[in-house]
């Protein structure tokens, strides 16, 4: 049970985009089209659950025992840069259709704060071996929906006449604040 | 390269306002949006970001013949997340309630895409003096962005600045502003009003 | 997108804008007069200021961007009484300023006015002002005819009986609690054909059947908090609810599931505003769901999610 609503709550509740702000570059974007912004998506889920898995047991099994926690950040982000390009890599050889439609935004994830930011937040916060995985995976699913959300509300709103000034990254922000609010809805919905 | 010192001035200023990396380029929004629920904050994460923002240039500048072209974003990566890593023990133990408040968008300065795209930029193609300056000029014009909207949220949100009280017992804090919605919001709205004010200069001058 | 867009029932010509936001003016009427008579003169004092800020606050946006003058199409006076009956009777007058201000400046002119919002501007302006000053916005319901009820209990925890619920006659927003005022513009609002009954009838019904499994009898889980107003007179809009029915249909059913999830687990008192919000925002994805292809999908997108 506490598993589900660990799961919820890293969805909705505790969303990366709409409560702590990791993923904000491509959530603002790559999410002018539906169907890029759901590959971008997927393709963050895909390498923050890796990423939240190697970065665990790199933290637990070599930087403690070693006292070597201070080198955290760097060891992290080497280990997010070799995934990603090995992701790439295996992507090319063996699903190559998948690489076609995910391939131009596997690079962009290394730079993707939210994948730095779920393997810091994993040792931060304690979770085991499970529960950093689960954060790692449930984390890219609310991030995927906000980016999906995120680029219906974009299309719709194509053809309107929204003021000069505020074309581009003014209004993108003004409605990820106003999806922000309406997300508070959700709060205390999951009470760990 | 052979005047270089009205040069300096002009890369400086430029971080500070055509190029702002904040208002006109528009990086490293989750910083901006995360830690400026205070003005001090964003003037904290300002001043770490500048710090990184200078030695990473200049190393890389320095080093910027010796890096193979093959793996320079890896190499830059490892020069800036070793700033990183200085910056963040300096201010856990100088400064531990902002390295607190800070919190893990201190070791996520290492994936801002402001530092990596003026390594990307310039400092990989520009002599050491002037890719210091291009980094300080940077880090000012996003200190002070972070410095202003961390003003504005607090103000509303709290009544102060810089922890000082400014609109008095009787005012009611907005609360929202130090809420996430309220940054977007804030730093939406502010865009567009600076957008607005630089289209109008432009018709202006024309 | 834009087929979509341009087979849309918007209606933008502004005869036609002034007719229908008269009529749910017209049918507001009954909530407003409802509103004074539970709560008193302030009640009509919130009602009045934020109607007003919301039309002052669409003549100065329409001046200074330099467009023509549309106040006269209603729709600001819709969205300003709309956000006057959904706030304590309390409410200070200028949280009704800073609410309507943001309701026409922030959430409908900066994404091009009338017809361009994607978000209830009224609904969206509570959502703000309950998060900013919350205390104000869930307390101060001791007015008028409840001015020597002991406690302010939230609407929704009251143990009212399903008459008392019927009349009015409990604490809450102003022109959220007498079910029979709104019954009286929803019936107006049908028989005029300005809007259908459909989204109301399957949000409650949703709503209804998700209560009565966690537990809540169907009748107080229609009639309590602003459940039914919010359904009537928020869920309908034209410009923020979906356009091919089954995506209306899935919008409504998202709406009840909604507002009765966060009533029952969540930490605001009313998920209603919070349903509503969140199903605007998905409503432009479920359009893209291809089920129905008369109108006009050339292809089957693939669904995004």
């Amino acid at each position: 049970m506490n598993v589900i609503l660990f799961m919820i709550s890293c969805i909705l509740t505790n969303n990366f985009i709409f409560n702590k702000f990791l993923g904000c570059c491509p959530f603002l974007g790559v999410s002018s089209k539906v169907e890029t912004a759901a590959s971008m998506g997927i393709a963050v889920t895909f390498v923050m659950t890796i990423a939240s898995l190697f970065a665990w047991m790199v933290n637990a099994w070599v930087l403690v025992p070693l006292q070597l926690e201070y080198m955290q950040t760097i060891a992290f982000i080497l280990i997010i840069a070799g995934l990603v390009q090995f992701v790439e890599m295996f992507m090319k050889k063996s699903m190559p259709a998948l690489y076609s439609a995910l391939g131009i935004y596997l690079p962009l994830i290394t730079t993707n704060c939210a994948v730095l930011g779920v393997a810091t937040l994993n040792v931060k916060e304690g979770y085991n071996l499970l529960f950093s995985v689960l954060n790692g995976t449930f984390s890219a699913l609310g991030f995927l929906l906000a980016i999906v959300l995120m680029a219906g509300v974009r299309e719709r709103l194509e053809s309107s006449k929204i003021p000069k000034c505020m074309k581009g990254f003014p209004i993108s922000l003004v409605i990820a604040g106003l999806m922000a609010m309406a997300f508070m809805g959700f709060n205390g919905l999951v009470k760990l | 390269m052979s005047d270089k010192k009205p040069n300096v001035g002009k890369v400086f200023l430029n971080g500070i306002i055509n190029e702002n990396p904040t208002f006109r380029l528009v990086l490293g929004t989750c910083p901006t949006l995360a830690v400026t629920t205070s003005a001090i904050n964003g003037l904290g994460m300002g001043a770490a970001a500048t710090f990184v923002l200078l030695g990473s240039n200049v190393v890389i500048s320095a080093l910027r013949k010796v890096i193979p072209d093959k793996v320079r974003i890896p190499a830059f990566i490892v020069v800036i997340c070793m700033f990183v890593t200085i910056i963040q023990l300096v201010m856990q133990a100088f400064l531990p309630s902002l390295y607190e408040a800070l919190g893990i968008f201190l070791p996520l300065i290492v994936v801002n895409c402001i530092i990596l795209g003026r390594a990307e930029a310039f400092a990989s193609k520009n002599p050491v003096v002037a890719s210091a300056f291009d980094g300080l000029g940077m880090g000012v014009g996003f200190t002070l962005a972070l410095t202003l909207i961390g003003c504005i949220r607090e103000l509303l949100g709290n009544g102060s600045v810089f922890g000082i009280n400014i609109l008095g017992a009787s005012y009611q804090p907005m609360l929202l502003m130090i809420l996430p919605a309220g940054g977007f919001l804030v730093f939406g709205t502010l865009l567009g009003i600076i957008n607005a004010l630089t289209n109008r200069k432009k018709g202006d001058a024309k | 997108m834009s087929l979509i867009l341009s087979s849309a029932p918007h209606v933008r010509s502004k005869d036609n804008t002034q007719r229908l936001m008269l009529n749910v003016i017209i049918a507001l009427l009954p909530c407003v007069a409802a509103g004074i008579w539970y709560f008193g003169w302030q009640a009509a004092l919130v009602v009045a200021v934020s109607t007003a800020s919301a039309v002052a606050a669409e003549f100065v946006w329409q001046k200074l961007a330099r467009q023509k003058v549309r106040v006269y199409d209603l729709s600001a006076v819709v969205t300003g009484l709309l956000l006057g009956l959904i706030v304590p009777p309390s409410a200070p007058w200028w949280m009704m300023v800073i609410g309507s201000v943001f309701a026409i400046v922030i959430v409908k002119q900066l994404f091009g006015g009338i017809g361009d919002n994607f978000l209830n501007p009224a609904l969206a302006a509570r959502a703000l002002l309950l998060a900013s000053w919350p205390a104000l916005m869930t307390s101060g319901y001791n007015l008028g005819k409840f001015a020597d009820a002991t406690s302010a209990a939230t609407p929704l925890l009251s143990g009212a009986s399903c008459m008392d619920l019927l009349l009015g006659n409990v604490t809450g927003s102003i022109g959220e609690t007498c079910k029979i005022a709104i019954l009286l513009g929803f019936a107006y609002l049908v028989l005029t054909h300005t809007i259908r009954w459909e989204i109301p009838v399957l949000a409650l019904a949703t709503a209804a059947l998700l209560g009565w499994i966690l537990g809540t009898d169907p009748l107080t889980t229609v009639l309590s908090g602003g459940l039914l107003f919010g359904a009537v007179f928020m869920a309908t809009d034209y410009v923020t609810s979906p356009m091919n029915w089954e995506a209306r249909a899935m919008y409504a059913v998202g709406v009840g599931v909604i507002t009765v999830l966060i009533r029952k687990y969540g930490s605001y008192p009313e998920g209603v505003t919070y349903a509503i919000l969140l199903m605007n925002i998905a409503g432009p994805l479920f359009d893209r769901i291809p089920v129905h292809r008369i109108y006009g999908h050339t292809k089957a997108k693939k669904e995004g999610k």
